[in-house]
């Protein structure tokens, strides 16, 4: 096999490259933060002690993490905009909508394990813990600055992570509905130049080193934040 | 909803078997099985040779584990498929090529998955074996894997549910599982995508719903005998 680097600055092939990586970016960003807001939502209303609504929110998690992501996004992008009023349904079939949908579709799924990440970390305070911070008399937000939060982060904060690590490389599955992320413009790449293995190469690569971004802030945390003592 | 389940509810079940090869779901579940299965002896020697003290082993095995974790399984589907057909020569069926790609990616989930089960034993249990005088792969067999299996069980069941799930992918090289059939069944429908891709969503619903709650009991169970309970 002759490998030729060559072909990725000769054409407009990096800029295509390029694009893609920020499209994964801005996919990644944006639905990391609206599943987080989500994910917020969801442990509030949780915490109403209102039966049917819990039992209404336990399915809405439960149908994100038992269903893939792929086929999540299908019926949000396929799907959905039959329900949408005509006028809304032609503005999507102009086909500026892909990414719209994938962030939609993206935010409610990581927000399902969020949302269960967020809730582990503060089930696992004690409310004891809370009364005794008031009863030595500290205000109500130093207990949640001293006594909850470093608890309830040291629980929570590794499975974020670990969460926001598959959410980057599920970004990659917005491309059957046609994002032009990174693995989209892989695809057509190699559709028009033949070079499976450097476009194959160079995309891995830029993969990778952004999970082990994502790993290595991981391991930072687990190091300089290790969980506290289970007695 | 329900015309779409009745009119192609086999379809979603077997494809078009008998008359094709098998698909859907039933294929859906045959790729996830083998890809769990092909890989588990991969990740047993991942796993031992990243809980295990030789260096040369343990600094290939992180290696593999962070590299296959690291990359979308999409990306290594499309390696596979473009690597595959040349190291054999002959053209490789998508099916073989999702399945290779699959035991690849799983190998390195399913090898944390055993060296947390070696980690998570007692080291006072290779101490005893090794003053017994039992050799390296002698403490492995019958002291450390046995005990370490059954607490790994859990974890097993929960990573059959993300294979199932990550299946789901492999219908863009052409693969007739249930995604690729709910794909079909909506070219010939047109009209009825929310319906159809609510039921492939049911599908999966149901399937994984089941295990996971099945591993949560196991789980439960798990940590009852740990107390001495059961």
């Amino acid at each position: 096999m002759d490998f030729d680097w060559g072909f990725l600055v000769s054409g407009n092939y990096a800029q295509k490259l390029a694009e893609g990586v920020l499209t994964t970016i801005q996919l990644f960003g944006l639905s990391w933060l609206g599943g987080f807001f989500i994910a917020l939502l969801i442990v509030g209303l949780r915490a109403i002690p209102f039966k049917p609504l819990d039992r209404v929110m336990r399915l809405v998690v439960e149908y994100h993490r038992n269903v893939p992501t792929v086929v999540q996004i299908m019926v949000w992008y396929f799907g959905m905009p039959q329900l949408l009023p005509d006028s809304l349904r032609l503005w999507i079939n102009q086909g500026q909508s892909e990414f719209l949908f994938a962030v939609v579709a993206l935010s409610l799924n990581v927000s399902a394990y969020f949302s269960e990440d967020i809730r582990s970390g503060l089930r696992a305070i004690p409310a004891t813990q809370i009364e005794a911070g008031r009863a030595i008399g500290l205000s109500a937000t130093s207990v949640m600055r001293y006594v909850t939060l470093p608890q309830a982060l040291r629980i929570s904060v590794p499975p974020l992570l670990n969460r926001s690590l598959i959410l980057f490389k599920d970004t990659s599955l917005a491309m059957v509905i046609g994002v032009t992320e990174l693995t989209y413009q892989v695809k057509a790449i190699e559709n028009l130049t033949f070079r499976s293995f450097e476009v194959f190469a160079v995309s891995t690569l830029i993969y990778l080193g952004c999970s082990l971004l994502i790993m290595g802030l991981g391991a930072w945390f687990g190091k300089r934040f290790p969980p506290a003592f289970k007695g | 909803m329900f015309d779409i389940l009745s009119n192609y509810g086999l379809m979603f079940l077997v494809g078009s078997w008998p008359n094709g090869p098998i698909g859907g779901f039933a294929a859906t579940l045959i790729l996830a099985a083998l890809g769990l299965l092909l890989s588990s002896p991969l990740a047993l020697l991942i796993g031992l040779a990243r809980a295990g003290s030789l260096r040369l082993p343990r600094y290939l095995a992180t290696v593999w584990v962070y590299t296959f974790r690291g990359i979308p399984l999409v990306m290594i589907i499309f390696w596979a498929y473009f690597i595959l057909p040349r190291m054999t020569g002959v053209t490789v069926p998508a099916f073989v090529t999702a399945l290779c790609a699959i035991v690849v990616y799983e190998s390195a989930f399913l090898g944390e998955i055993v060296r947390a089960g070696l980690q998570g034993l007692p080291p006072g249990q290779t101490e005893a074996a090794r003053a017994a005088g039992l050799s390296y792969a002698k403490t492995m067999w019958h002291v450390i894997l046995p005990q370490a299996l059954a607490n790994m069980v859990p974890s097993l069941v929960n990573q059959f549910v993300s294979t199932i799930k990550a299946t789901s992918i492999v219908y863009v090289i052409g693969v007739q599982e249930v995604t690729f059939a709910a794909q079909q069944i909506n070219s010939i429908e047109l009209n009825s995508a929310l319906q159809t891709f609510l039921v492939l969503a049911g599908f999966y619903f149901v399937a994984c719903y089941c295990i996971s709650s099945l591993a949560g009991r196991l789980e439960n169970r798990l940590a009852r005998k740990r107390l001495g309970l059961a």
